[in-house]
């Protein structure tokens, strides 16, 4: 195996490892391809398992020959492992290192990991394109399943299927390709059933500096709208910075050529500023001085906060456009695959109540993001430890998970997951053991081959015993749609995420257990009555029978 | 009660989104501001209580009228726009007036008539007791005996007559001591801890300016150690930062020296005074109040506030003194300046964290009553329910609730009440509607025949507990039991901004549906599940004992058969299970989305109006999102007495008569 070279010295005894809020553990350590582990080899004490991928930066002190190494992972943990022996220390060091930046995607360890549960459903086909169409096709007729990519030669970053206007030919679609930035032509994110109107989605128009324009492209987008209704085009850029990806061949939308369209730009930041905004704000919940004013000027310089107003405002302009003003509306930044992704997806949870369902939520990651090409790798790769920064990196789907727990927050019975079902999905998008999250687009994952290689994660995740932990105990079924509040005043860090290892959730854990407890002795009673009444009246009956004749 | 005045026409402001604007008349009488909308499917209607009002302000008049802007202590803002300058003059003047009163009398409470007889209004008062409350700390014993020292306030005008001091404290060494305190407000017992016999004790500064020394105040600090038997040393704790403390040793007050005093330990904890806090409070309303804030705006201006860094530093004392207590096993006493604002803060957070008892709805109502009643915190002069000196006005008793709130959300299950419980406390110590916040000591509340002449809030609350208690509660749960353990090292992002009590009247802000209201109504339900099991278990028995006496073989026999349709030959039987679903039925919707109206706090296309938001103008639309959103259906207030809602009765008799 190619990992052994990589593993100079696969088992020290004797380390200690320092977690936050446990006694330290003295132990063996080991390193495989995949993981740290950290056993003390007696019963009752858990052993540390920790993915090689989830390490996000490593440092290491000496005092003598003990050495220590610090381990930052991507879910923002910090553990500490003192090694006796230098050599040791040193070796274990380099090979985490190694271990933990590997380069092909082929060596993660999806493609080894090895389930220890029978598959009941596979997730791989959960999410269908054609079943989630059904779900549209029977209330309108206007859209089209569309195989024009079918082997991803129209756009690369699309999947192999999309819905389309019904009016509009494959013909077209292809050239509309060759006016939007990386062929992502505008294509059905959302169809609103009861205001019939849609979210669509696409890259922004290649107009460029001389203005130039697709006469297919205003037949696509004016193809979804009815006869003298108007749409909206959400551009998630300034007016400014949108202006200025003319000079580079990118541009927007001419009122002059789309006289039906109004465009709103709606400014959401991008790659390395948000990469900053979150390297600041770990920085923040990390800094234990104990100075009450330095802390609220750290969270905000990192400005966190106030991206998560940003993307949560737009998306409710979308859902209010929808549902309101009765408009469709296209959305569009430059790529089409990050901002765009983070409002389309926002405003499906706050119009739509199936989004709110676990199965919906994750058809909508599905959907919005894995099939949208949400480029996971690269975004993921590193969290907010790294030094090395890459202008690819950003946590733009963290962004939208935290925008989910803030409606969530406002709305605690609206939604069928509950903090915890977000929580795992963030840790598996960052590092997993399984492939859902592998690769840039869906074109990536044919090509490593992950349906047959990989495990997908909702294959974990939906079997029920799973679901349990992730099932909120108040949810009730809320068909309304839900507008989150976005004064500053309503937004608060997300602590189960950004806080969960610097203070004790002790308290906050006992009182979810206590409100499951609550709701379920409630349940047990229910059924209980239930038994006896039916029962009761069985007896009755007969009672009835005998006395009678 | 009079009716002064109503003025026409005048526009209610919608402050999330001012260009709407509700069209109704304004009514002045002797208690209330009454604005009731024209609207004649709503007729909604805003009370604001006169001694509520903080501020009230005349702004430009424009072409549309003249906006005067009323602002609450209760942190309520309302904007109203009245068509003729003339009127609103006339509006601000007597508003001027009524908000100020100069006697008691003038208050709600002497008006204030819940229509209950002598005998209930007298219970009301005994309710909360603080010589039972000394009884169960486990006092009188033989460290520590009730004094009669201070009879007919002859010590310390300031303190109730009945007070707790160390057993070997003579009278010679009190009065002495007093004489060495600022206000004679020597050392006394506020909290005794059973199980390890340390105390906390209060007082005011000592008088030693630079050098002097008081033989008895000396005398009383080694009583109050002595009642210690398992320490031999106190604590003495300063909550004024140094630099106060020291300038005030040049007006002859001041410090304990270590040096004069033998064993004891003397420790600064820095808690800023009264002025700061006042300005601290008045920031950070300023930033609650600015339109549609950036993040920026808002995150700078609440820590340019010093708010959570104010609230922080009386949490610290208090987990000081807990620790104290609870952990060495040693006495404390506790003062600033005259010992009645950061003192009663201090001691009445380390009392709740020590005692599970003051986390229950009565406990927290005697905290409150001994901590701060009882020991002379100066409501009238702090609350301005009379007209007074501005400088004296502080939030000292709205910090501590919010120490309160803060803790409870790091231990949902520790307290027995909820969030509204406080927030009705907070309203009722500005609404001068119940007699026991009224003036500024025992003394004067016993002068004025308080007990005679007005209700007690307690009782109200006691009377409408099913409203604040919290559902986490369980008497047997862990955080229930004895100390609450904060972190040694309480880091800052655990004090939070409490926008359910700043910006409660901004009800978009605040979560649209509540898990507290979900869970107690879930919990009701299980009552009357439990009790309906009941009867259908006693029901089953006695039949299946009649069938047993029959033929058991029959009764097996018939069993198969059961789904053979005979149930439909026969239904003269008297009682059969569909009452009881018609009794579910009745059950309270468990929905918070959905069921009784006030907690519809959700959206629906149906308490909207087709909204026709400007969408051209990029930051007209973010206040549209926000208008949206903020706007919830009227009257969305579970508030008795606290909003304008319920608590009509009396309220309208007032209005009524005018």
């Amino acid at each position: 195996m190619e990992f052994a070279e990589l593993i100079k010295t696969p088992r020290v005894d004797n380390v200690v490892l320092h977690r936050p809020f446990y006694p330290a553990v003295e132990g063996t350590l080991c390193l495989t391809g995949h993981h740290l582990i950290l056993s003390s080899r007696q019963d009752n004490t858990e052993e540390l398992w920790l993915l090689h991928s989830n390490i996000d930066a490593i440092d290491k002190r000496f005092v003598g020959s003990l050495g220590t190494i610090i381990i930052k992972c991507k879910d923002f943990r910090i553990i500490q492992l003192d090694i006796p022996g230098m050599e040791e220390c040193l070796n274990i060091a380099s090979s985490i290192e190694a271990l933990s930046t590997l380069d092909s995607i082929t060596l993660m360890y999806p493609f080894f990991y090895r389930p220890m549960f029978e598959v009941i459903e596979d997730g791989w086909h959960s999410f269908l394109p054609e079943q989630e169409f059904k779900l549209y096709s029977s209330a309108t007729s206007q859209w089209r399943l569309s195989y024009v990519n079918k082997e991803f030669a129209v756009c690369p970053t699309y999947p192999p299927i999309v819905i389309v206007p019904e009016s509009i030919d494959d013909e077209t679609l292809r050239k509309v390709a060759t006016f939007r930035h990386g062929g992502r032509f505008p294509v059905l994110s959302y169809y609103h059933q009861k205001s019939k109107r849609v979210i669509m989605r696409s890259g922004q128009p290649l107009t460029g500096t001389n203005g130039r324009r697709c006469k297919e492209d205003e037949k696509l987008i004016n193809a979804t709208l009815r006869a003298g209704s108007r749409g909206y085009i959400i551009d998630t850029r300034s007016l400014n910075v949108a202006q200025q990806a003319r000079a580079k061949g990118g541009g927007f939308e001419q009122e002059a050529h789309y006289p039906q369209w109004r465009r709103i730009h709606k400014s959401i930041e991008r790659y390395h500023i948000l990469q900053e905004s979150l390297i600041k704000l770990v920085e923040a919940c990390n800094d234990q001085t104990h100075n009450m004013d330095r802390w609220l000027s750290k969270l905000e310089a990192s400005n966190w906060l106030t991206h998560i107003k940003e993307i949560l405002t737009a998306a409710c302009l979308v859902a209010q456009c929808i549902d309101r003003e009765e408009a469709s509306v296209l959305i569009h930044g430059t790529e089409g695959t990050d901002s765009t992704l983070q409002v389309t997806s926002l405003a499906q949870i706050i119009l739509e109540p199936r989004s709110r369902t676990i199965r919906g939520f994750e058809a909508l990651i599905e959907r919005e993001w894995l099939q949208a090409g949400h480029p996971f790798q690269q975004r993921c790769a590193q969290s907010a430890y790294c030094n090395t920064k890459q202008k690819w990196e950003a946590p733009v789907f963290l962004l939208f998970l935290d925008c989910v727990w803030q409606i969530l927050r406002q709305f605690p019975c609206s939604f069928e997951f509950n903090e915890n079902f977000l929580i795992m999905l963030f840790e598996h998008a960052y590092a997993s053991q399984f492939g859902t999250f592998l690769g840039n687009s869906e074109s990536e994952r044919c090509k490593l081959k992950l349906q047959q290689k990989t495990m997908s994660l909702w294959s974990w995740v939906n079997q029920p015993s799973k679901l349990s932990k992730y099932t909120n105990p108040l949810f009730e079924a809320n068909n309304l749609v839900i507008w989150p509040s976005v004064a500053p005043q309503s937004l608060l860090l997300w602590e189960g995420i950004f806080l969960r290892w610097n203070r004790s959730s002790k308290y906050l854990d006992e009182a979810y257990e206590e409100m499951v407890n609550i709701i379920e002795y409630n349940k047990e009673l229910q059924a209980k009555v239930n038994i006896l009444r039916r029962q009761l009246a069985e007896l009755e009956t007969e009672d009835e029978m005998q006395e009678s004749p | 009660a009079l009716h002064i005045r109503d003025v026409e026409n005048v526009r209610l402001v919608d402050r999330v989104s001012p260009k709407k604007a509700a069209l109704g008349t304004l009514y002045l009488t002797a208690t209330h501001v009454i604005f009731v909308e024209n609207s004649p499917d709503t007729r909604k209607e805003t009370w604001i209580l006169h001694s509520q009002i903080s501020t009230i302000e005349k702004q430009a008049t424009t072409a549309t009228g003249c906006p005067l802007l009323i602002r609450c202590k209760n942190f309520q803002i309302i904007q109203l726009i009245i068509p003729q300058e003339r009127d609103c003059h006339d509006v601000y003047i007597s508003l001027i007036r009524l908000a100020r009163p100069v006697k008691y009398e003038e208050l709600y409470c002497f008006s204030f008539n819940p229509m209950l007889d002598k005998e209930e209004r007298e219970q009301g008062w005994v309710l909360i007791n603080l010589s039972e409350e000394y009884k169960r700390m486990g006092l009188p014993n033989n460290y520590w005996q009730l004094s009669d020292v201070n009879r007919e306030y002859r010590v310390c005008d300031s303190y109730p007559t009945e007070l707790y001091v160390p057993k070997s404290a003579t009278a010679h060494i009190i009065v002495g001591s007093s004489k060495f305190r600022s206000r004679r407000r020597f050392p006394v017992l506020s909290y005794y801890y059973k199980d390890n016999h340390a105390s906390i004790c209060r007082s005011s500064q000592p008088l030693s300016g630079f050098s002097a020394r008081c033989l008895e105040d000396e005398q009383m600090l080694q009583a109050i150690r002595k009642a210690n038997p398992g320490s031999d040393f106190v604590y003495v704790v300063d909550t004024r930062p140094k630099l106060n403390a020291m300038a005030n040793r040049a007006a002859g007050k001041g410090y304990e020296n270590e040096d004069n005093y033998s064993n004891i330990k003397f420790q600064f904890i820095g808690i800023e005074n009264i002025h700061v806090m006042r300005n601290s409070l008045q920031k950070m309303l300023e930033v609650c109040e600015l339109k549609s804030p950036s993040m920026s705006d808002f995150l700078w201006g609440l820590e340019n506030s010093g708010w959570l860094r104010h609230i922080k530093a009386i949490m610290d004392a208090g987990i000081f003194i807990a620790k104290a207590v609870s952990e060495e096993g040693a006495s404390v006493l506790v003062h600033c300046s005259d010992g009645w604002d950061r003192t009663a803060q201090v001691c009445s957070v380390a009392s709740l964290l020590l005692d599970p008892h003051y986390r229950t709805l009565k406990g927290f109502m005697v905290l409150i009553e001994k901590d701060w009643i009882s020991f002379g915190h100066k409501f009238n002069h702090r609350y301005g329910n009379l007209d007074g000196d501005p400088k004296e006005i502080s939030p000292v008793i709205d910090q501590f609730i919010e120490c309160v709130w803060q803790l409870m959300e790091q231990f949902p299950c520790a307290f027995e009440f909820n969030e509204r419980f406080l927030i009705h406390i907070q309203h009722h110590i500005y609404s001068c509607q119940f007699g026991n916040f009224l003036c500024n000591s025992q003394k004067e509340r016993r002068e004025l025949k308080i007990q005679e002449r007005t209700y007690s809030l307690w009782a109200h609350l006691w009377k409408n507990r099913a409203d604040y208690l919290n559902p986490l509660f369980r008497a047997d749960h862990s955080q229930t039991q004895g100390t609450l353990h904060l972190p040694t090292t309480p880091c800052n992002f655990m004090y939070k901004f409490w926008s359910g009590m700043y910006n409660r009247f901004e009800k978009g802000m605040q979560p649209r549906q509540s898990v507290t209201d979900y869970l107690m109504a879930v919990k009701e339900e299980t009552q009357q599940l439990e009790e309906e099991l009941e009867a259908l278990e006693e029901r089953l028995e006695k039949i299946q004992k009649v069938q047993l006496n029959c033929t058991k073989v029959k009764c097996k026999q018939s069993e198969p058969s059961k789904h053979s349709g005979f149930s439909t030959s026969d239904n003269s039987i008297a009682n059969t299970p569909q009452d009881y679903s018609g009794n579910l039925k009745s059950f309270p919707s468990r929905s918070p989305s959905q069921g009784d109206e006030d907690s519809a706090l959700i959206l629906t296309q149906d308490n909207l109006k087709s909204s026709d938001p400007d969408l051209s103008a990029n930051s007209d639309q973010e206040s549209g999102v926000e208008d949206l959103s903020c706007r919830s259906p009227s009257g969305g207030e579970h508030a008795p007495s606290e909003d304008s809602g319920k608590d009509r009765d009396s309220d309208e008799a007032v209005f009524l008569t005018a």
